[in-house]
Protein backbone atom coordinates (compact mmCIF):
# COMPACT_ATOMS: atom_id res chain seq x y z
CA UNK A 1 0.00 0.00 0.00
CA UNK A 2 0.76 3.29 -0.47
CA UNK A 3 0.26 7.34 0.79
CA UNK A 4 0.32 9.26 -1.97
CA UNK A 5 0.73 13.46 -0.15
CA UNK A 6 -0.26 15.97 -2.54
CA UNK A 7 0.33 19.75 -2.11
CA UNK A 8 -1.81 21.51 -4.72
CA UNK A 9 -3.08 25.34 -5.64
CA UNK A 10 -6.32 25.23 -4.18
CA UNK A 11 -8.40 26.24 -6.90
CA UNK A 12 -7.62 22.64 -8.58
CA UNK A 13 -8.95 21.33 -5.49
CA UNK A 14 -12.26 20.17 -7.11
CA UNK A 15 -10.86 18.95 -10.37
CA UNK A 16 -8.21 16.79 -8.55
CA UNK A 17 -10.88 14.94 -6.67
CA UNK A 18 -12.96 14.70 -9.84
CA UNK A 19 -10.05 12.99 -11.59
CA UNK A 20 -9.51 11.10 -8.72
CA UNK A 21 -13.41 9.57 -8.23
CA UNK A 22 -13.09 8.78 -12.33
CA UNK A 23 -10.36 6.14 -11.47
CA UNK A 24 -12.52 4.74 -8.46
CA UNK A 25 -10.06 6.28 -5.58
CA UNK A 26 -12.70 5.74 -3.06
CA UNK A 27 -11.55 8.46 -0.06
CA UNK A 28 -9.11 11.58 0.05
CA UNK A 29 -8.33 13.72 3.19
CA UNK A 30 -8.24 17.27 2.79
CA UNK A 31 -6.29 20.22 4.31
CA UNK A 32 -5.64 23.74 4.31
CA UNK A 33 -1.77 24.10 4.77
CA UNK A 34 0.71 27.08 4.11
CA UNK A 35 4.08 26.85 3.09
CA UNK A 36 6.76 27.90 1.01
CA UNK A 37 8.75 26.41 -2.38
CA UNK A 38 10.34 28.04 -5.19
CA UNK A 39 7.36 30.21 -5.52
CA UNK A 40 8.71 31.76 -2.45
CA UNK A 41 5.86 34.00 -1.16
CA UNK A 42 4.16 37.08 -2.49
CA UNK A 43 4.48 41.06 -1.99
CA UNK A 44 0.94 42.50 -0.86
CA UNK A 45 0.41 45.99 -0.65
CA UNK A 46 -0.61 48.80 2.30
CA UNK A 47 -1.14 52.45 2.09
CA UNK A 48 2.05 52.38 -1.02
CA UNK A 49 4.23 50.08 1.53
CA UNK A 50 4.80 46.74 0.15
CA UNK A 51 5.03 43.54 1.96
CA UNK A 52 5.93 39.91 1.85
CA UNK A 53 3.91 37.43 2.65
CA UNK A 54 6.46 34.69 3.26
CA UNK A 55 3.95 31.51 3.60
CA UNK A 56 1.24 31.05 0.83
CA UNK A 57 -2.21 28.86 1.18
CA UNK A 58 -1.98 25.24 -0.30
CA UNK A 59 -4.34 22.36 -0.37
CA UNK A 60 -2.78 19.31 0.67
CA UNK A 61 -4.63 15.97 -0.22
CA UNK A 62 -3.80 12.50 1.67
CA UNK A 63 -4.87 9.43 -0.73
CA UNK A 64 -3.85 6.13 0.87
CA UNK A 65 -4.00 3.82 -1.79
CA UNK A 66 -3.28 -0.33 -3.39
CA UNK A 67 0.19 -0.41 -5.26
CA UNK A 68 -1.00 -1.79 -8.06
CA UNK A 69 -3.35 2.02 -8.79
CA UNK A 70 -0.38 3.71 -7.67
CA UNK A 71 0.86 5.06 -11.24
CA UNK A 72 -2.42 6.04 -12.46
CA UNK A 73 -3.29 8.19 -8.89
CA UNK A 74 -0.60 10.31 -9.37
CA UNK A 75 -1.02 10.73 -13.13
CA UNK A 76 -4.43 11.53 -12.28
CA UNK A 77 -3.18 14.19 -10.02
CA UNK A 78 -0.38 15.69 -11.67
CA UNK A 79 -2.95 16.30 -14.55
CA UNK A 80 -5.52 17.93 -13.11
CA UNK A 81 -3.38 20.16 -10.94
CA UNK A 82 -1.42 21.37 -13.55
CA UNK A 83 -0.95 25.31 -14.45
CA UNK A 84 2.02 24.95 -16.16
CA UNK A 85 2.81 27.90 -13.67
CA UNK A 86 5.63 28.51 -10.66
CA UNK A 87 3.50 26.78 -7.45
CA UNK A 88 1.68 24.02 -9.06
CA UNK A 89 2.80 22.18 -5.89
CA UNK A 90 4.52 18.67 -5.52
CA UNK A 91 3.69 14.94 -4.59
CA UNK A 92 4.91 12.68 -2.25
CA UNK A 93 4.59 9.05 -1.85
CA UNK A 94 5.35 7.14 0.94
CA UNK A 95 4.84 3.31 2.19
CA UNK A 96 2.11 2.57 4.12
CA UNK A 97 2.43 -0.03 6.25
CA UNK A 98 -0.90 -1.16 7.64
CA UNK A 99 -4.57 0.17 7.11
CA UNK A 100 -7.40 -0.63 9.36
CA UNK A 101 -11.45 0.67 8.76
CA UNK A 102 -12.44 1.09 12.53
CA UNK A 103 -16.09 0.28 11.82
CA UNK A 104 -15.33 -3.48 10.86
CA UNK A 105 -12.09 -4.14 11.91
CA UNK A 106 -10.85 -5.17 7.84
CA UNK A 107 -6.77 -4.16 7.64
CA UNK A 108 -4.87 -3.76 4.36
CA UNK A 109 -6.23 -3.41 0.66
CA UNK A 110 -9.82 -3.93 2.10
CA UNK A 111 -9.61 -1.27 4.29
CA UNK A 112 -8.65 1.48 2.05
CA UNK B 1 -49.84 85.90 13.57
CA UNK B 2 -46.55 87.19 13.09
CA UNK B 3 -45.06 85.95 16.72
CA UNK B 4 -46.89 82.51 15.76
CA UNK B 5 -44.78 82.44 12.54
CA UNK B 6 -41.52 83.56 14.57
CA UNK B 7 -42.50 80.78 17.23
CA UNK B 8 -42.36 78.12 14.00
CA UNK B 9 -39.38 79.59 13.13
CA UNK B 10 -37.56 79.34 16.69
CA UNK B 11 -38.91 75.90 16.55
CA UNK B 12 -37.80 74.86 13.22
CA UNK B 13 -34.02 76.25 13.66
CA UNK B 14 -33.91 74.36 16.83
CA UNK B 15 -35.06 71.38 15.57
CA UNK B 16 -32.60 71.56 12.90
CA UNK B 17 -29.89 72.10 14.86
CA UNK B 18 -30.03 69.31 17.06
CA UNK B 19 -31.00 67.46 13.85
CA UNK B 20 -27.83 68.00 12.72
CA UNK B 21 -25.70 67.62 16.29
CA UNK B 22 -27.30 63.91 16.49
CA UNK B 23 -26.39 63.56 12.81
CA UNK B 24 -22.50 64.86 13.95
CA UNK B 25 -22.58 62.98 16.96
CA UNK B 26 -23.42 59.67 15.20
CA UNK B 27 -19.65 60.33 13.53
CA UNK B 28 -18.23 59.43 17.13
CA UNK B 29 -19.46 56.35 15.52
CA UNK B 30 -17.38 56.78 11.65
CA UNK B 31 -14.06 57.55 13.96
CA UNK B 32 -14.43 54.65 16.05
CA UNK B 33 -15.03 51.83 13.26
CA UNK B 34 -12.48 54.04 10.83
CA UNK B 35 -9.98 53.13 13.85
CA UNK B 36 -11.35 50.03 15.04
CA UNK B 37 -10.59 48.51 11.11
CA UNK B 38 -7.63 50.47 10.85
CA UNK B 39 -5.24 48.71 13.65
CA UNK B 40 -4.23 45.21 14.07
CA UNK B 41 -6.64 42.75 15.94
CA UNK B 42 -4.72 43.17 18.75
CA UNK B 43 -5.14 46.72 19.50
CA UNK B 44 -9.04 46.68 18.70
CA UNK B 45 -10.57 46.83 22.29
CA UNK B 46 -8.45 49.56 23.29
CA UNK B 47 -9.37 51.61 20.70
CA UNK B 48 -12.64 51.27 20.97
CA UNK B 49 -12.49 51.85 24.44
CA UNK B 50 -10.59 55.32 23.42
CA UNK B 51 -13.29 56.54 21.29
CA UNK B 52 -16.35 56.05 23.32
CA UNK B 53 -14.55 56.85 27.08
CA UNK B 54 -12.74 60.01 24.65
CA UNK B 55 -16.58 61.38 23.60
CA UNK B 56 -17.83 61.13 26.77
CA UNK B 57 -15.28 63.20 28.46
CA UNK B 58 -15.36 65.84 25.80
CA UNK B 59 -19.00 65.81 26.86
CA UNK B 60 -18.62 66.34 30.19
CA UNK B 61 -15.63 69.12 29.83
CA UNK B 62 -17.16 71.08 27.51
CA UNK B 63 -20.33 71.07 29.79
CA UNK B 64 -18.13 72.01 32.76
CA UNK B 65 -16.11 75.01 31.28
CA UNK B 66 -15.28 74.44 27.12
CA UNK B 67 -18.23 75.98 26.27
CA UNK B 68 -17.98 78.84 28.72
CA UNK B 69 -14.32 79.42 27.52
CA UNK B 70 -15.26 79.58 23.83
CA UNK B 71 -18.78 81.52 23.87
CA UNK B 72 -18.89 83.04 27.89
CA UNK B 73 -21.86 82.52 30.12
CA UNK B 74 -21.44 80.48 33.39
CA UNK B 75 -19.85 77.83 33.90
CA UNK B 76 -21.75 74.15 33.92
CA UNK B 77 -23.83 75.85 31.74
CA UNK B 78 -25.21 77.88 34.68
CA UNK B 79 -28.31 79.36 33.29
CA UNK B 80 -29.01 77.48 30.39
CA UNK B 81 -32.06 75.86 31.37
CA UNK B 82 -34.30 79.10 31.47
CA UNK B 83 -36.63 79.83 28.47
CA UNK B 84 -38.08 83.64 28.00
CA UNK B 85 -40.41 83.37 25.41
CA UNK B 86 -40.60 87.06 25.51
CA UNK B 87 -36.99 87.69 24.64
CA UNK B 88 -37.89 85.13 21.80
CA UNK B 89 -40.15 87.27 20.18
CA UNK B 90 -38.30 90.42 20.54
CA UNK B 91 -35.06 88.94 18.96
CA UNK B 92 -36.69 87.52 16.14
CA UNK B 93 -38.85 90.44 15.29
CA UNK B 94 -35.78 92.41 15.68
CA UNK B 95 -33.89 90.79 13.32
CA UNK B 96 -36.89 89.95 10.88
CA UNK B 97 -37.26 86.69 9.34
CA UNK B 98 -34.01 86.91 6.94
CA UNK B 99 -31.37 88.20 9.90
CA UNK B 100 -29.28 86.23 12.43
CA UNK B 101 -31.32 82.99 13.71
CA UNK B 102 -32.75 82.62 17.14
CA UNK B 103 -32.55 79.10 18.30
CA UNK B 104 -32.61 77.74 22.36
CA UNK B 105 -29.37 78.30 23.12
CA UNK B 106 -29.34 74.56 24.75
CA UNK B 107 -29.46 73.48 21.45
CA UNK B 108 -26.57 75.73 20.46
CA UNK B 109 -24.67 73.86 23.35
CA UNK B 110 -25.68 70.19 21.73
CA UNK B 111 -24.03 71.26 18.62
CA UNK B 112 -21.27 72.25 19.68
CA UNK B 113 -20.38 69.61 22.33
CA UNK B 114 -20.43 67.03 19.49
CA UNK B 115 -17.76 69.59 17.63
CA UNK B 116 -15.49 69.04 20.44
CA UNK B 117 -15.48 65.42 20.36
CA UNK B 118 -14.60 65.18 16.66
CA UNK B 119 -11.63 67.03 17.46
CA UNK B 120 -10.71 64.72 20.67
CA UNK B 121 -11.66 61.47 17.78
CA UNK B 122 -8.66 62.82 15.11
CA UNK B 123 -5.88 62.50 17.87
CA UNK B 124 -7.22 58.86 19.22
CA UNK B 125 -6.30 57.63 15.38
CA UNK B 126 -2.80 59.03 14.75
CA UNK B 127 -1.56 57.65 18.43
CA UNK B 128 -3.10 54.40 18.10
CA UNK B 129 -1.34 51.02 19.18
CA UNK B 130 1.24 52.01 21.40
CA UNK B 131 -0.58 54.69 23.79
CA UNK B 132 -1.56 54.70 27.33
CA UNK B 133 -4.79 54.32 27.39
CA UNK B 134 -5.06 56.36 30.91
CA UNK B 135 -2.49 59.06 29.39
CA UNK B 136 -4.41 59.57 26.65
CA UNK B 137 -7.75 59.79 28.98
CA UNK B 138 -6.59 62.76 30.57
CA UNK B 139 -5.29 64.48 27.93
CA UNK B 140 -8.76 64.57 26.49
CA UNK B 141 -9.53 66.45 29.33
CA UNK B 142 -7.06 69.15 28.73
CA UNK B 143 -8.16 69.06 25.08
CA UNK B 144 -12.06 69.57 25.41
CA UNK B 145 -11.76 71.68 28.80
CA UNK B 146 -9.26 73.86 27.41
CA UNK B 147 -7.11 74.32 24.66
CA UNK B 148 -10.02 73.52 21.82
CA UNK B 149 -12.57 76.13 23.68
CA UNK B 150 -9.86 78.66 23.29
CA UNK B 151 -8.90 78.88 19.97
CA UNK B 152 -12.78 78.04 19.97
CA UNK B 153 -13.00 81.15 21.09
CA UNK B 154 -10.72 83.08 18.82
CA UNK B 155 -12.52 82.15 15.88
CA UNK B 156 -16.39 81.28 16.24
CA UNK B 157 -16.24 83.12 19.65
CA UNK B 158 -15.27 86.45 18.07
CA UNK B 159 -12.52 86.99 20.96
CA UNK B 160 -9.13 88.63 20.55
CA UNK B 161 -6.22 86.10 20.44
CA UNK B 162 -4.98 86.99 24.30
CA UNK B 163 -6.28 90.57 23.73
CA UNK B 164 -3.69 91.38 21.05
CA UNK B 165 -5.50 90.63 17.39
CA UNK B 166 -8.72 89.57 15.82
CA UNK B 167 -8.93 87.21 13.55
CA UNK B 168 -12.07 87.91 12.21
CA UNK B 169 -10.71 91.84 11.79
CA UNK B 170 -8.15 90.16 9.81
CA UNK B 171 -10.58 88.58 7.12
CA UNK B 172 -10.39 84.90 8.65
CA UNK B 173 -13.18 82.38 8.15
CA UNK B 174 -13.52 79.04 8.92
CA UNK B 175 -17.78 77.99 8.23
CA UNK B 176 -17.67 74.49 9.68
CA UNK B 177 -14.49 73.96 11.38
CA UNK B 178 -11.70 73.29 8.33
CA UNK B 179 -8.97 74.38 10.57
CA UNK B 180 -10.69 75.10 14.06
CA UNK B 181 -12.23 71.47 14.32
CA UNK B 182 -9.76 69.15 11.80
CA UNK B 183 -6.12 71.03 11.89
CA UNK B 184 -6.32 71.70 16.00
CA UNK B 185 -7.78 67.82 15.97
CA UNK B 186 -4.37 67.12 13.51
CA UNK B 187 -2.04 69.85 15.54
CA UNK B 188 -2.73 67.75 19.21
CA UNK B 189 -2.13 64.49 17.31
CA UNK B 190 1.07 66.02 15.92
CA UNK B 191 2.49 67.09 19.15
CA UNK B 192 1.55 63.52 20.32
CA UNK B 193 3.08 61.10 17.80
CA UNK B 194 6.48 63.46 17.67
CA UNK B 195 6.55 62.30 21.76
CA UNK B 196 5.67 59.01 21.53
CA UNK B 197 7.54 57.92 18.37
CA UNK B 198 6.85 55.20 15.86
CA UNK B 199 4.88 51.68 16.35
CA UNK B 200 7.66 49.08 16.63
CA UNK B 201 8.41 47.11 13.40
CA UNK B 202 7.30 50.27 11.03
CA UNK B 203 10.48 51.76 10.18
CA UNK B 204 13.66 49.69 9.32
CA UNK B 205 16.90 51.17 10.28
CA UNK B 206 17.46 52.38 6.54
CA UNK B 207 14.68 54.33 6.22
CA UNK B 208 12.37 51.28 4.65
CA UNK B 209 8.50 52.10 5.56
CA UNK B 210 7.37 48.59 6.32
CA UNK B 211 3.34 47.90 5.93
CA UNK B 212 1.38 47.12 9.18
CA UNK B 213 -2.11 46.11 7.92
CA UNK B 214 -5.35 46.88 9.21
CA UNK B 215 -7.17 44.18 11.05
CA UNK B 216 -10.66 44.85 9.49
CA UNK B 217 -11.29 46.93 6.54
CA UNK B 218 -15.08 46.46 6.16
CA UNK B 219 -15.22 48.35 9.62
CA UNK B 220 -13.00 51.39 8.30
CA UNK B 221 -15.19 51.27 5.34
CA UNK B 222 -18.60 51.44 7.33
CA UNK B 223 -16.49 53.74 9.41
CA UNK B 224 -15.59 56.48 6.48
CA UNK B 225 -19.57 55.74 5.05
CA UNK B 226 -20.66 56.96 8.52
CA UNK B 227 -18.39 59.96 9.02
CA UNK B 228 -19.65 61.05 5.07
CA UNK B 229 -23.24 60.96 5.93
CA UNK B 230 -22.27 62.93 9.75
CA UNK B 231 -20.63 65.37 7.80
CA UNK B 232 -23.93 66.45 6.62
CA UNK B 233 -24.70 67.61 9.81
CA UNK B 234 -21.30 69.13 9.97
CA UNK B 235 -21.11 71.11 7.57
CA UNK B 236 -25.33 71.21 7.29
CA UNK B 237 -25.88 72.10 10.65
CA UNK B 238 -23.22 75.35 10.44
CA UNK B 239 -25.02 77.39 8.49
CA UNK B 240 -26.57 77.40 11.95
CA UNK B 241 -30.48 77.93 10.51
CA UNK B 242 -32.99 76.51 7.86
CA UNK B 243 -36.03 79.33 9.28
CA UNK B 244 -36.17 80.83 5.59
CA UNK B 245 -35.83 80.50 2.06
CA UNK B 246 -32.74 81.95 1.39
CA UNK B 247 -30.95 79.93 4.40
CA UNK B 248 -32.54 76.60 3.00
CA UNK B 249 -31.16 77.02 -0.51
CA UNK B 250 -28.29 77.52 1.25
CA UNK B 251 -28.35 74.21 3.63
CA UNK B 252 -28.97 72.48 0.38
CA UNK B 253 -26.43 74.14 -1.46
CA UNK B 254 -23.71 73.18 1.64
CA UNK B 255 -25.23 69.45 1.80
CA UNK B 256 -24.74 69.17 -2.56
CA UNK B 257 -21.16 70.40 -2.02
CA UNK B 258 -20.41 68.68 0.92
CA UNK B 259 -21.10 65.07 -1.04
CA UNK B 260 -19.94 66.79 -4.45
CA UNK B 261 -16.54 67.22 -2.36
CA UNK B 262 -16.28 64.06 -0.84
CA UNK B 263 -16.69 62.00 -4.03
CA UNK B 264 -14.02 64.07 -5.96
CA UNK B 265 -11.54 63.24 -3.02
CA UNK B 266 -12.69 59.89 -3.44
CA UNK B 267 -11.39 59.58 -6.94
CA UNK B 268 -8.93 61.39 -6.79
CA UNK B 269 -7.08 59.38 -4.46
CA UNK B 270 -7.64 56.40 -6.37
CA UNK B 271 -6.72 56.78 -9.18
CA UNK B 272 -3.01 58.92 -7.54
CA UNK B 273 -3.24 55.19 -5.83
CA UNK B 274 -3.77 53.04 -8.80
CA UNK B 275 -0.35 55.32 -10.96
CA UNK B 276 1.72 55.50 -7.68
CA UNK B 277 1.55 51.82 -6.42
CA UNK B 278 -0.17 49.88 -9.70
CA UNK B 279 -3.59 49.21 -7.26
CA UNK B 280 -6.51 50.28 -5.45
CA UNK B 281 -5.36 51.21 -2.52
CA UNK B 282 -8.32 50.94 -0.69
CA UNK B 283 -7.49 52.86 2.67
CA UNK B 284 -5.92 55.26 0.26
CA UNK B 285 -9.59 55.68 -0.71
CA UNK B 286 -11.25 55.82 2.03
CA UNK B 287 -8.93 58.33 3.16
CA UNK B 288 -9.30 60.18 0.13
CA UNK B 289 -13.34 60.25 0.45
CA UNK B 290 -12.54 61.81 4.38
CA UNK B 291 -9.79 64.90 2.67
CA UNK B 292 -12.45 65.53 -0.12
CA UNK B 293 -15.06 66.51 3.29
CA UNK B 294 -12.42 68.24 4.96
CA UNK B 295 -11.16 70.00 2.19
CA UNK B 296 -15.06 71.35 1.33
CA UNK B 297 -15.73 72.43 5.31
CA UNK B 298 -13.69 75.29 5.80
CA UNK B 299 -16.30 77.06 2.91
CA UNK B 300 -19.33 74.72 1.78
CA UNK B 301 -21.82 77.31 0.75
CA UNK B 302 -20.02 79.23 -1.80
CA UNK B 303 -18.47 77.40 -4.46
CA UNK B 304 -20.49 75.99 -7.35
CA UNK B 305 -20.98 71.84 -7.28
CA UNK B 306 -18.29 71.87 -10.05
CA UNK B 307 -16.00 73.80 -7.94
CA UNK B 308 -16.37 71.62 -4.77
CA UNK B 309 -15.91 68.88 -6.39
CA UNK B 310 -12.68 69.95 -7.53
CA UNK B 311 -11.58 71.13 -4.41
CA UNK B 312 -12.46 68.01 -2.90
CA UNK B 313 -10.08 66.19 -5.37
CA UNK B 314 -7.08 68.22 -4.45
CA UNK B 315 -7.65 67.26 -0.95
CA UNK B 316 -7.89 63.43 -2.21
CA UNK B 317 -4.21 63.91 -4.16
CA UNK B 318 -2.97 66.07 -1.77
CA UNK B 319 -3.83 63.52 1.32
CA UNK B 320 -1.74 60.41 -0.73
CA UNK B 321 1.08 62.43 -0.81
CA UNK B 322 1.17 63.59 2.23
CA UNK B 323 0.59 60.04 3.75
CA UNK B 324 3.87 58.71 1.89
CA UNK B 325 6.03 62.14 2.98
CA UNK B 326 5.01 61.98 6.65
CA UNK B 327 5.80 58.20 6.51
CA UNK B 328 9.30 59.60 4.76
CA UNK B 329 9.94 61.34 7.74
CA UNK B 330 9.16 58.25 10.32
CA UNK B 331 5.76 60.36 11.75
CA UNK B 332 3.67 57.15 12.59
CA UNK B 333 0.01 58.02 11.72
CA UNK B 334 -1.23 54.39 11.47
CA UNK B 335 -4.90 56.01 10.28
CA UNK B 336 -3.43 58.91 8.35
CA UNK B 337 -5.32 61.42 10.48
CA UNK B 338 -2.52 64.20 10.63
CA UNK B 339 -3.03 64.11 7.07
CA UNK B 340 -6.32 63.61 6.18
CA UNK B 341 -7.77 66.34 9.16
CA UNK B 342 -4.23 68.27 9.08
CA UNK B 343 -2.52 69.15 5.54
CA UNK B 344 -5.81 68.63 4.07
CA UNK B 345 -7.30 71.33 6.56
CA UNK B 346 -4.86 73.72 5.95
CA UNK B 347 -5.47 73.07 2.05
CA UNK B 348 -9.63 73.84 3.12
CA UNK B 349 -8.74 77.08 5.13
CA UNK B 350 -6.34 78.67 1.71
CA UNK B 351 -9.04 77.15 -0.50
CA UNK B 352 -12.16 79.87 1.60
CA UNK B 353 -10.82 83.57 -0.53
CA UNK B 354 -10.90 81.95 -3.95
CA UNK B 355 -14.74 81.52 -3.69
CA UNK B 356 -15.85 83.82 -0.97
CA UNK B 357 -14.56 87.62 -1.38
CA UNK B 358 -15.02 88.62 1.97
CA UNK B 359 -12.29 86.57 3.14
CA UNK B 360 -8.61 87.36 2.60
CA UNK B 361 -5.79 84.53 2.08
CA UNK B 362 -3.64 86.52 4.48
CA UNK B 363 -6.33 86.47 7.26
CA UNK B 364 -6.52 82.46 6.49
CA UNK B 365 -2.64 81.82 6.50
CA UNK B 366 -2.54 84.09 9.97
CA UNK B 367 -5.50 81.88 11.24
CA UNK B 368 -4.17 78.71 10.46
CA UNK B 369 -1.12 79.71 12.10
CA UNK B 370 -2.55 80.85 15.09
CA UNK B 371 -4.73 77.60 15.57
CA UNK B 372 -1.80 75.49 14.59
CA UNK B 373 0.62 77.09 16.77
CA UNK B 374 -1.74 77.09 20.20
CA UNK B 375 -2.74 73.71 20.04
CA UNK B 376 0.35 72.22 18.85
CA UNK B 377 2.34 74.32 21.45
CA UNK B 378 -0.31 73.74 24.35
CA UNK B 379 -1.11 69.80 23.32
CA UNK B 380 3.51 69.48 23.30
CA UNK B 381 3.31 70.64 26.90
CA UNK B 382 0.47 68.61 28.16
CA UNK B 383 1.72 65.57 26.61
CA UNK B 384 5.45 66.42 27.80
CA UNK B 385 3.86 66.63 31.68
CA UNK B 386 2.05 63.25 31.24
CA UNK B 387 4.96 61.88 29.69
CA UNK B 388 7.17 62.38 32.30
CA UNK B 389 4.55 62.12 35.32
CA UNK B 390 3.05 59.04 34.20
CA UNK B 391 5.11 57.75 30.86
CA UNK B 392 2.43 58.27 27.60
CA UNK B 393 3.91 54.74 26.10
CA UNK B 394 3.30 51.23 26.72
CA UNK B 395 6.55 48.98 27.75
CA UNK B 396 7.53 46.94 24.77
CA UNK B 397 5.98 43.80 25.88
CA UNK B 398 2.57 45.16 26.33
CA UNK B 399 3.02 46.53 22.63
CA UNK B 400 3.65 43.34 21.00
CA UNK B 401 1.45 41.56 23.33
CA UNK B 402 -1.00 43.89 22.05
CA UNK B 403 -2.95 46.61 24.25
CA UNK B 404 -5.99 44.98 24.59
CA UNK B 405 -4.88 42.73 27.31
CA UNK B 406 -2.41 45.33 28.44
CA UNK B 407 -4.76 47.76 29.43
CA UNK B 408 -8.43 46.11 28.77
CA UNK B 409 -7.85 42.74 29.96
CA UNK B 410 -9.73 41.55 26.63
CA UNK B 411 -9.15 40.49 23.29
CA UNK B 412 -11.91 42.24 21.11
CA UNK B 413 -12.05 38.15 18.84
CA UNK B 414 -11.51 35.71 22.05
CA UNK B 415 -10.89 32.57 20.53
CA UNK B 416 -9.14 30.01 22.65
CA UNK B 417 -11.33 30.72 25.47
CA UNK B 418 -13.59 28.16 27.98
CA UNK B 419 -17.20 28.60 28.33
Amino acid sequence: MKLVTAVIKPFKLDDVREALSEIGVQGITVTEVKGFGRQKGHTELYRGAEYVVDFLPKVKIEVAIAESSLDQVIEAIAKAANTGKIGDGKIFVTTLEQAIRIRTGETGEDAI
Amino acid sequence: MENQIFELQYAMDTFYFLVCGALVMWMAAGFAMLEAGLVRAKNTTEILTKNVALFAISCIMYLVCGYAIMYGGGIFLDGIEAFDLAGVLSASAENGFDGDSVYSGASDFFFQVVFVATAMSIVSGAVAERMKLWAFLVFAVFMTGVIYPLEGSWTWGGADVFGMYNLGDLGFSDFAGSGIVHMAGAAAALAGVLLLGARKGKYGPNGEVHAIPGANLPLATLGTFILWMGWFGFNGGSVLKLGDAANAHSVAMVFLNTNAAAAGGAVAALIVGRILFGKADLTMLLNGALAGLVAITAEPSTPTPLLATLFGAAGGVLVVFSILTLDKLKIDDPVGAISVHGVVGLLGLLLVPVTNADVSFSGQIIGAATIFIWVFVASLIVWGILKAVMGIRVSEEDEYEGMDIADCGMEAYPEFVKG
